[in-house]
């Protein structure tokens, strides 16, 4: 079978997985729970097409589905502060890194052999996924709140709470101080490690004691 | 839609994030694998808040989680791209200076 088969293959499940989900959700909680398999169905979607495509760039695109997937989770569990920082971090910062690598390393032509070596860890995989599954089932969780279509004054906003979380002394501030430095220590390290050294570039224009 | 909802696929997205580090060489896909597990643990941890009563512990957590993830991307590119200055390759088996 040849690769574009096995391409329509593929997205021709993904869309039959999609409609089904979709219809399960609605039958079985109504708005709310197509909602849920929506963004559900965007997360693990996402993750699937960025395995399953040779291509960097396509594999990071898909991958902003998922994270686009996961802030619509948070905001269906009432955290809309943490939507939006999911969307303004991820979406817009990490993705944009991982592009800008794609752009800075060549494309690897090797990945073709390693569909050998993939129903194997394609098994390792599903195991995890079944453990994972079978405990999400069937374990007795010792917290268990109202549902979320369950409130009758409907969602509360959690960005205010965060906020004064953040800045209340007896609350996160030494926290909120600690991730500001090690924001500062790993960002000023990333542009050190780097840089281009000036030798590199011009090798000719380089002076004796010119460093870095 | 109840807690074992979420926990379902903050699981499913861990087992894609190992899948996607185990199955490929680029070290691309090894940083998309990291942000897939830490983006589940990070549904684990809001779902769990949501549904419990902590106050916020979970939500708090998830966000360092995210600023934690922001720094370790800069810093994992900037080695990658370092490596890739050294050895001309993004495949992590192939940077193996400290064997020879």
């Amino acid at each position: 079978m040849d690769q574009q088969t096995l391409q329509r293959i593929f997205y021709g499940a993904l869309g039959l997985i999609l409609l089904v989900v979709l219809g399960g959700g609605l039958a079985a909680a109504g708005w709310p729970g197509a909602a849920f398999a929506l963004f559900a169905f965007m997360t693990l979607g996402g993750g699937l097409v960025c395995i399953w495509e040779r291509s960097v760039v396509r594999s990071a695109f898909a991958l902003m589905s998922t994270f686009m997937g996961i802030a619509g989770l948070f905001i269906l569990l009432e955290s809309d502060f943490l939507a939006m920082a999911q969307i303004l971090i991820y979406v817009g910062g990490i993705l944009a890194l991982l592009l800008f690598g794609v752009m800075l390393t060549p494309p690897d032509m090797s990945e073709r052999k390693l569909g050998r070596v993939l129903p194997g860890l394609g098994i390792v995989g599903l195991a995890i996924l079944w453990v994972g599954l079978k405990v999400a089932a069937t374990a007795k969780w010792a917290v268990q709140g109202a549902p979320l279509d369950g409130r009758a004054d409907g969602p509360i906003s959690s960005a205010e709470a965060i906020g004064v979380g953040f800045l209340a002394v007896d609350q996160y501030v030494v926290a909120f101080e600690l991730a500001a430095i090690v924001l500062t220590v790993a960002l000023v390290a990333a542009v050190y490690i780097a840089r281009r050294r000036l030798s590199d570039v011009q090798p000719s224009r380089t002076r004796a004691g010119e460093v870095g | 839609m109840g807690l074992g909802a979420y926990v379902a696929v903050s699981a499913a997205l861990f087992g894609l994030g190992i899948v996607a580090i185990i199955t490929r060489r680029n070290v691309l896909y090894i940083l998309m694998g990291i942000e897939m597990i830490l983006n589940a643990a990070n549904i684990n941890f809001v779902a769990f808040n949501r549904f419990g009563d902590n106050g916020l512990d979970g939500r708090m957590f998830a966000i360092f989680t995210i600023i934690l993830a922001a720094a370790e991307a800069a810093v994992a590119l900037a080695i990658v791209l370092n490596v890739f200055h050294l050895f001309s390759s993004v495949k992590p088996s192939e940077a193996d200076l400290l064997r020879e």
